[in-house]
């Protein structure tokens, strides 16, 4: 089963590396990662997505929290919870293409006319899909996204 | 008060409590070298190889109970000593290991003697730092003693580049270690204690499982002695966790796993509780695991909770210490004042006797025929009474060693039981000597495990350490041989040596005292000169049993009650 996982570590050189690190060494897949310094310069966030059953996810859960530098894990999966996904795509501008793509919802962030332009698309990682699948692939000259950020709904923070 | 990097460090480890570090210099480590000739606060003992630094470091923290420490240079210094951070890592054995790295200008140039130490010794340790700045230095070292000894202990490396050395700066030492990120569970949940004590007293056919966080947990062995007294349930130790039971206690049915009696893998292949205590349910000691205490309601007392339902589910977690959950454990008997079964206890015990019966680690010993390696075993047991600090390298005469010895207190049996690395009895034995210079101390090897560190002699014979080596020489990597038999139709590829050494020549040239023993006779008195009065290390070269195998055994993947028994 798909789990989102989200973390607070130090932030400090060589984190990543370690969660990395430790994914390959016990066989774990990591599906996508995200990670950045939140607020509290001190402290980064991640939010990463994975499969495993439960077992495999406990471990997970366990030996991320075991790793010096990380302070928190939350597995926000079965919590009513957001994620939200960021997408690049530029393709061709021909026909209604560029208009298609406003219409869907995605923010044109650079173009030139007859030639190519860039669509932004931000939604959850099945809209991302979606919009993704309505763009003509032969029109696509490249495109790029993140994984998803995720928290929990309500008032609780996930904070240090 | 201003101070250079080198200054701060031998300061701090001064604070930190070292007496001893074990190491070798090279180019990157110079500065710190010469403030370590410049004081006199800790030894340093110079070993002939970085591999061995570590295992010496190691085997000092088995039998002081401190943190081993250890110095080497960068590039091949620190690629060397990866292997012995990887063993303290695996058994749980606090180890600094501080690393000498090229200038800080230089790092990322490929510079001479340069390696990303932090990138390959990342999952060789349990934390590793490079400090980048002298200011962080003296915190740097605070935490990672702070790391390697608290929680489920490890090994630790600080990578400090050659520049800071020199780099001067007002020395603070923190008075206090606070990590946020970092704050191990010492107590056990009194909720699940209560439960474990409600199910210890229910159960019919209780086991006590305990491994190596018995002799983590200073004074935890005589907590264990007592649960088992007064639950009256079998105790056995897994190969790390030998002495955390008198072996002559009457509770005690001897190791279990692979190579475990046959009565202590048929106790957990019959249990209804087994509470495991510092273990951590590793494949050599379950066997099949679908098949592993199949009747049984487990409880596991782990200070790691990765270890926790990692192989084997447990029915009844508990994080801690295991020193501290053994007592609050003892209290809450107490406290509930409940008593075992005592009928079922008597059955069980019955069973547990009947399994015994059989002697599974019985061997015979002719008088005209080869030594027989047990029979070693056995005979420096008694003539060191029982009482001898012994260590091991891998294979046989480890197997031997754990189950015939008989120990009778914790942080006696020093040897590699998760990584299983040949090469550790010697330097290991080195350690404990600078610990216990008085003590009996032996090595049980291998003709092929000490070759892989026997150029560390020359570190016995420097630092006069009374060391005995006593070597089973069967001309075979024995365990190798012994599988290659059973599994692979007596195939016996490449584990066979046609061209040893003569070790006792080689003992010799060393500076200590080499004996040959072919026969029993020559065994006994050889065994009185080397526990005898000696000014150095004694090595006996003893010719065993060539094909002796060590018995009784767990195929790998059978389970635990499908042993062969010879």
């Amino acid at each position: 089963m798909r789990h989102t996982i989200t973390i607070l570590v130090e932030n400090e050189f060589g984190v990543l590396t370690r969660i990395a690190g430790l994914f390959s060494a016990r066989g774990y897949n990591i599906e996508t990662l995200n990670v950045a310094p939140t607020l509290d310069e001190t402290v980064s966030r991640l939010t990463l997505v994975t499969h495993g059953d439960e077992k495999i996810i406990e471990q997970i859960k366990k030996q991320l929290n075991k790793l010096i530098p990380v302070i928190k894990v939350e597995d926000i999966s079965y919590a009513v919870h957001l994620e939200r996904g960021m997408l690049m795509v530029k393709a061709i501008d021909a026909g209604d293409l560029r208009e298609k793509a406003e219409q869907a919802g995605a923010n044109i962030i650079d173009h030139e006319a007859g030639n190519y332009f860039i669509a932004e698309f931000a939604g959850t990682p099945e809209a991302l899909d979606e919009f993704l699948a309505s763009v003509d692939d032969e029109y696509v000259i490249e495109s790029t996204r993140t994984g998803p950020v995720g928290m929990r709904r309500g008032s609780k923070g996930f904070v240090v | 008060m201003q101070m250079t990097g080198a200054e701060i460090f031998v300061e701090c480890l001064k604070r930190e409590g070292v007496e001893v570090i074990f190491g070798y210099p090279g180019g990157a480590v110079l500065p710190i070298y010469d403030a370590i000739f410049q004081q006199s606060h800790f030894k340093h003992i110079l070993v002939r190889h970085e591999q061995a630094a570590l295992h010496a470091a190691n085997g000092y923290a088995r039998v002081s109970g401190k943190c081993g420490v250890s110095l080497v240079t960068s590039g091949p210094g620190a690629t060397n000593a990866i292997t012995g951070l990887a063993d303290s890592n695996a058994d749980s054995i606090p180890n600094v290991c501080f690393t000498g790295q090229v200038p800080l200008a230089l790092i990322g140039t490929d510079a001479f003697q340069e390696a990303d130490i932090i990138g390959i010794t990342r999952s060789a340790t349990k934390h590793n730092f490079l400090v980048k700045d002298v200011k962080d230095l003296a915190m740097t070292i605070r935490q990672a003693f702070h790391i390697a000894t608290t929680g489920r202990p490890g090994s630790v490396v600080v990578d400090i580049p050659k520049d800071l050395g020199f780099a001067k700066c007002e020395f603070e030492w923190p008075e206090e270690v606070n990590m946020r990120s970092y704050q191990p569970k010492t107590s056990g949940h009194s909720g699940q204690i209560k439960k474990a004590i409600k199910a210890m007293l229910k159960a019919k056919r209780p086991m006590l499982y305990s491994g190596g966080g018995i002799m983590n947990a200073v004074g935890s062995a005589a907590l264990l002695k007592t649960l088992a007294h007064q639950l009256n349930a079998p105790v056995t130790n897994t190969l790390m966790g030998l002495g955390g039971i008198p072996f002559d206690d009457k509770h005690f049915v001897g190791m279990l796993g692979m190579h475990g009696t046959y009565e202590a893998n048929m106790a957990v292949s019959h249990c209804d509780l087994l509470v495991s205590i510092g273990a951590r349910f590793d494949d050599r000691v379950t066997g099949r695991l679908n098949a592993f205490a199949p009747d049984a309601k487990i409880i596991h007392i782990d200070v790691d909770p990765t270890s926790i339902s990692k192989n084997v589910d447990a029915d009844l977690p508990i994080v801690g210490d295991v020193g501290i959950v053994l007592q609050q454990m003892l209290e809450e008997l107490s406290h509930q004042g409940g008593v075992p079964d005592v009928e079922a206890l008597k059955l069980w015990w019955q069973q547990i006797d009947e399994w015994r019966a059989k002697d599974s680690l019985g061997f015979e010993q002719s008088t005209e025929g080869p030594i027989k390696p047990q029979t070693v075993i056995h005979k420096v047991h008694d003539i060191t009474k029982g009482n001898a600090i012994v260590t091991t390298d891998v294979g046989q005469h480890q197997m031997w060693a754990a189950q015939h010895y008989g120990f009778r207190e914790p942080h006696k049996f020093l040897t590699s039981g998760g990584l299983g690395t040949m090469g550790y009895g010697l330097p290991a034995a080195v350690g404990a000597a600078m610990a216990f210079p008085d003590e009996p101390i032996v090595v049980f090897t291998g003709d092929a495990s000490i070759q892989m560190c026997i150029q560390e002699l020359a570190t016995a014979y420097q630092y006069r350490q009374k060391i005995v080596v006593v070597l089973l020489n069967n001309a075979y990597m024995g365990m190798v041989r012994q599988w290659q038999e059973m599994f692979h139709e007596s195939r016996f590829s490449h584990s066979y040596f046609d061209s040893l050494p003569d070790f006792a020549k080689l003992a010799e040239a060393y500076g200590g005292v080499g004996i040959t023993v072919d026969t029993l006779d020559e065994l006994d008195k050889a065994l009185e000169v080397a526990f005898g009065s000696q000014e150095s290390f004694v090595f006996l070269d003893i010719a065993v049993a060539k094909e002796e195998n060590v018995f009784p055994m767990v195929p790998a993947g059978a389970a635990l009650n499908e042993m062969v028994l010879a």
